[in-house]
């Protein structure tokens, strides 16, 4: 497959009061045509920050991308001016976000909505944006669409408002769509169906997923790649498989460890991640996860460990990957005998 | 507070030592063979007995004379027990009632019609007088930790407000030392208590807000969505500093929630809500192991498994449409526009609250 979108060394900052915040501190990772790629990691780590990147939709100031590059089908989208950057918004790369609610507008029909899109980017106008405004909300699983179109956001569910969000980020077929935390805001079953919808049309239309979420378990059930990112840096990366059954990285393992899962017994105590994250204006040239982590030695204080290949595609960041794996096994194994008595 | 309650209360804490011996000989036990704690007890003393609780919000019309045009039956008729000790969990999509339960019980809202009686008192026949003494055994812990701290006061005022209101430490001086023991027994440095809450995290504000329900030692809290708003690795601490609290002062807790990983590994007994209604009540395991209603199996099925091998071979049953409206719900059972097994009858006839084994309650009469 081949490459869709490569980010190098990017590097996002916000100047404020307190200092200037490293909200993205050099990430480097890729996504292929029609593959689905998670981001996971904690709020305040930069997840968010680095996907409005892409868009360059960071508010300057107090915000700016310092350093990098992101190629997007051959052209560096930080190149770009702000009139060809309106063109790819939208039209090559759509765009899902977490509040339903408020990312839609309020005083414009969904019928609006839709058409403003087709308008903007591909020129089509009145019966014809209409018969194509429909023939979205009938594919994102919408009923009576035809009467939808003139109805406003409020009158619809959490549910739908998302699925109308889907629409109109597949409304000029895109290569890439961006998905902030698409079900943060939704309902259990509700949830369930969303992503369902998801994966069933960007494996349908071939589209590729970045999808932004602290969820692990929306991760595990749907990611081909994860990217785990800690305090502004990817610290591992891999496949889904990579990620949950052989991590390489302690803040890794202490997240999977850390969740109660419902398909093992109960455990008698969780076993959290200690400690809070790390202020990011007052990081240091060491390894930002090591006050927390149970493997720091002398050396996370003096550098911060590069992302070394591991296995394959599968790369983590820290100076003692031999000691994790061997927790890490350990817990697999736990794990599996845990299941067996099930 | 009249000595009448002092009294009881003193006599409640005796019997409540008293369990707290057994408990920690039945751990001890539990701790051997690899089964969770919650599982191994059996709690029997109600400590709050809901009975036919509805709450029903006016939809009103009209700007100068408000007209009363329709009811939002955000709960219609939850009748169930919370034993003494336990942790009873209640889940639920939102807008299920789950939260106005809670809130009838702390008498923040007046509910419509039902009983609701707390060691005896029905506490909707109580003036607001007469609660205030109740108010101190029973706390709350908020989903948000942002809104539910008062932004102009320092951490030390937010914990000894409530003991100042209910003068159980008239002393300054041991109002100061309390904020201190609470603070540190929440897991949070004495120093906090000059700070402010925009000075500290999320999941430290929690531990506030948790160490300020604690403040008036009280015997029942409720935790409406208490970890929700935390991130994973916050959430697992904040989730453990609960379960220790339980143990060490003898807390029975009300935990609202709609994460369902999250009640099992806190609760003995799961309610499960929908539209007003409650669908299913059993014991924890039982309820996991052994799901009855359509919806509590849709519910658990929907629920993504942190783990890509497991999620690859497991079946998904999305369930279809959405929650209906309160204001207007479907007649019958409330659930038969969604339920893969709803038969014609399922329309009309509203299913009965029954007991299909000991401790095993349903709200289908399909099954």
């Amino acid at each position: 497959m081949t490459k869709l979108l490569e980010i190098e060394g990017l590097k996002t900052q916000f100047y404020t009061s307190a200092g200037t915040v490293k909200a993205v501190d050099g990430i480097t990772y890729d996504v292929k045509e029609g593959e689905t790629v998670a981001i996971v990691g904690e709020s305040g780590c930069g997840k968010s920050v680095g996907a409005m990147s892409i868009l360059r939709l960071i508010p300057d100031p107090p915000g700016k991308i310092v350093e990098g590059s992101i190629m997007f089908q051959g052209r560096d989208l930080l190149k770009l001016s702000e009139a060809q950057m309106r063109d790819v918004r939208g039209k090559d790369i759509g765009m899902v976000f977490q509040e339903p609610m408020t990312s839609l507008n309020p005083v414009l029909t969904i019928g609006r909505q839709l058409t403003e899109t087709l308008e903007e980017h591909l020129g089509t106008t009145g019966e014809k944006a209409m018969e194509r405004a429909v023939e979205l909300l009938g594919l994102v699983g919408i009923s009576e669409p035809q009467r939808r179109l003139a109805q406003y956001p409020h009158h619809l569910s959490g549910g739908m408002r998302q699925r109308v969000m889907i629409a109109m980020a597949l409304a000029c077929e895109p290569k890439l769509i961006i998905a902030d935390e698409p079900t943060t805001a939704l309902d259990v079953t509700i949830q369930a169906q969303i992503l369902e919808l998801m994966k069933d049309l960007t494996r349908r239309l071939g589209v590729a997923l970045i999808v932004i979420t602290h969820n692990l378990g929306v991760v595990a059930r749907y990611a081909d790649r994860v990217n785990v990112m800690y305090a502004g840096k990817i610290i591992e990366s891999g496949t889904a498989l990579d990620i949950y059954h052989r991590p390489r990285h302690p803040y890794t393992l202490a997240l999977l460890k850390s969740v109660p899962r419902m398909d093992l017994p109960r455990a008698a105590k969780l076993d959290p991640v200690e400690g809070q994250p790390p202020d990011l204006t007052r990081l240091d040239e060491g390894c930002s996860f090591r006050p927390r982590c149970g493997f720091a030695v002398k050396k996370c204080e003096q550098q911060f460990p590069p992302l070394e290949a591991v296995k394959g595609p599968h790369i983590a960041a820290c100076w003692e990957k031999q000691r994790v794996a061997k927790s890490a096994q350990i817990s697999a194994e736990k794990t599996r005998k845990l299941r067996k008595s099930a | 507070m009249s000595t009448a309650t002092k009294k009881s209360r003193s006599s409640s804490r005796k019997t409540a030592a008293k369990r707290s011996t057994s408990t920690k000989r039945r751990t001890s036990s539990a701790k051997k063979a690899p089964i969770h704690k919650a599982s191994a007890k059996v709690f029997t003393d109600p400590l709050v007995q809901i009975r036919g609780l509805k709450m029903h919000f006016p939809v009103t019309e009209g700007a100068l004379v408000p007209r009363v045009v329709a009811h939002v039956k955000a709960v219609d008729g939850v009748s169930f027990d919370i034993m003494k000790g336990e942790t009873l969990g209640l889940v639920g999509e939102s807008g299920c009632g789950k939260t106005t339960t809670g809130r009838c019980i702390l008498q923040l809202e007046k509910s419509t019609a039902g009983d609701i009686i707390y060691d005896g008192q029905n506490l909707n026949k109580l003036s607001k007088q007469q609660m205030r003494p109740l108010r101190q055994r029973i706390q709350v812990i908020f989903q948000d930790p942002y809104s539910s701290l008062n932004p102009r006061m320092k951490i030390g005022e937010i914990i000894s407000e409530p003991m100042y209101v209910h003068n159980t430490e008239p002393d300054e001086a041991a109002r100061q030392k309390r904020v201190r023991e609470l603070l540190s027994v929440c897991g949070l440095s004495p120093k906090f208590s000059d700070r402010y809450p925009h000075e500290m995290s999320g999941g430290q504000r929690q531990r506030v807000g948790i160490a300020r329900a604690l403040a008036v030692r009280p015997e029942f809290i409720i935790c409406d969505e208490a970890v929700s708003a935390l991130d994973v690795s916050i959430q697992a601490q904040v989730i453990n500093l609960l379960e220790d609290l339980r143990d060490e002062f003898n807390l029975t807790y009300l935990f609202i929630a709609h994460d369902l990983s999250v009640v099992r590994h806190l609760c003995h007994r799961v309610a499960v809500m929908y539209l007003g209604k409650m669908v299913e009540l059993a014991d924890c395991d039982e309820l996991y192991d052994n799901p009855m209603h359509p919806y509590t199996k849709a519910l658990l099925n929907a629920v993504p498994i942190p783990d890509p091998a497991v999620e690859a071979k497991r079946k998904h049953q999305v369930i279809k449409g959405e929650i209906p409206s309160p204001i207007n719900p479907p007649p019958g059972c409330v659930f038969h526009p969604r339920c893969p097994i709803a038969v014609d009858s399922c329309k009309e006839v509203v299913p009965e609250f029954r007991e299909i084994r000991p401790g095993h309650w349903v709200a289908c009469k399909e099954i």
